[in-house]
Formats: C-alpha cells, structure tokens, sequence
C-alpha cells in the first residue's frame, strides 16, 4: 500500500445546477432517461404485438390516457434538444475536407437540419400511405 | 558468468484490448438514429395517432403485425426500438461518474449495457417469434 495520500478536491453532487452551461450538459444527458422510457414503451408495444389483436389494441389505447399524452410531449421537446445538440457537435465528427480545404461547420450543421426534416416528412408520409 | 537471455528483455508487451469502441460505436449510432428519427417517432406514435390527427388504422394491428413477420420489417422494428438504448444506457453509464456515484463501476457498466442488452435480445426474441409464426 502506498502512503501517500492525494488530496481530492470536494465535489458535491450539485456542481451542474450552479452553471448553465453545465445544466444544458446535464439536461443534454437526462434526455437518455426519458428516451430510455419511449423506448420501453415501443418495446412494450412489439410485446404486446405478439400476444395478438386485442393485446396491441389495448396498449394503442392505453397511450390515448392523458398522462401518456404530457409524457410523449415531454419526451418530444427533449428529444428535440437532442437532436439539436447532436447537429451542433456534428462539425466536430464529421471534419469534411474539400479539395485540402476544411469544409465550413455551419454547411455541415445545415445538411443535418435539412436532412432531418426531409426524414421527419418521409416518415410522416410513409405511416400514411 | 550468468549471461541473461536477451529475448526475455524483448518480449512484447501485451496489450489489453478495451471493449469501449464497440459501446462508443453503438453509441454513436445510436446517437444518431435518435437525433433524426426518435421526434417523428413520439410525435406519431405519442401525439398524432393517440389523438386521432392521423386514423389509427394507419398503425392497426394487421398492418403492423404484417410489416414485423416480414424479415426486413423485423429488422427496422429491431433497429427502430433497440438502437436508441445503446445510446441511452451508455450516456446514463457516464452520467453515474458524473454525479459522483463511485462505488462498483464495473458493475454499474455490466448493469447499464446489460439492460439494453436484455431489451434488445427481448424484442429480438418477439420478432422472431412473429416471423417464423
């Protein structure tokens, strides 16, 4: 055993409430939770799915209760936030290149909204065919 | 004289591979699979269907049950629902280090990629149940 004894500088457990940029981290990262849930949720489904018509109908109909409804918009607006902090940090990951020269961030965030619109309206349209 | 064999001194290090860029892998896909498709998701399966904006037929148990028994729509449905905790679960995983949860580190990772595991082997199993029906 070593004798030597580090210090460690105290950290209490609400280091991210006293600054925002910290707190839009940890929102960020609370996001998984509600997400998580939908998730469950969607598993559920396939579960219930399995069992039969009357079993999938009940879970359709259990998501017509109202607090289902405060939930999904809930997990809506915060997988929004999601999807807007991937896109910002998306320069970072992508580092695109053209002809040696690096390709502008704010091109690349763009693409990511563009496309993302393009797959929200394509899936919308697709369940409704 | 005692002449030491030089090959021991030469002897490659052995490296331990780590499992992360498998976990940051998924993660990653994950990540991105819930950035551009998880909010069309709640909003059609959470908002407009439950309410009524689009007719419930559009996601009525034979047309549903007919995409999951098709291999490829197994394979969305699989993807669709199972991904997005590969992302989940590792964030939660950090988040605990975060948070300043020190004790069982190794276990808090068996428990948090353990159960996106278990979901994604549970909807893996339903699927393959309705496809082979």
């Amino acid at each position: 055993m070593s004798k030597r004894k580090p210090y460690r500088r105290e950290m209490n457990n609400d280091w991210w409430l006293k600054n925002i940029f910290y707190s839009k981290y940890m929102i960020r990262e609370g996001s998984s939770i509600f997400i998580t849930l939908y998730s469950l949720i969607l598993a559920w489904g396939v579960f219930r799915l399995s069992q039969g018509e009357e079993a999938f109908n009940a879970w359709l109909s259990a998501l017509q209760h109202p607090v289902s409804i405060v939930f999904h918009l809930l997990v809506l607006l915060i997988a929004l936030y999601h999807t807007i902090t991937w896109f910002s940090l998306a320069p970072k990951a992508v580092d695109l290149y053209i002809k040696g020269k690096p390709l502008d961030g704010k091109l690349i965030v763009a693409g990511h909204y563009i496309t993302f619109t393009i797959v929200t309206i394509f899936c919308l349209i697709v369940i409704m065919l | 004289m005692n002449v030491q064999p030089t090959t021991n001194a030469l002897q490659e290090k052995k490296y331990i591979r780590s499992n992360e860029p498998v976990f940051w892998g998924l993660f990653g896909a994950g990540g991105m699979l819930t950035a551009f498709l998880t909010p069309v998701m709640v909003l059609v399966t959470g908002l407009l269907i439950p309410l009524g904006i689009i007719d419930a037929d559009h996601l009525s148990y034979d047309k549903l049950h007919g995409f999951a028994s098709s291999w490829y729509g197994a394979a969305i449905i699989l993807v669709l629902v199972a991904l997005p905790l590969w992302h989940t679960l590792h964030r939660i995983f950090h988040s605990l280090h975060d948070l300043g949860i020190k004790r069982g580190r190794d276990w808090q990772q068996v428990i948090c990629y353990g159960f996106a595991f278990a979901v994604s082997v549970f909807v893996f199993t339903l699927l393959l149940q309705m496809l082979t029906q």
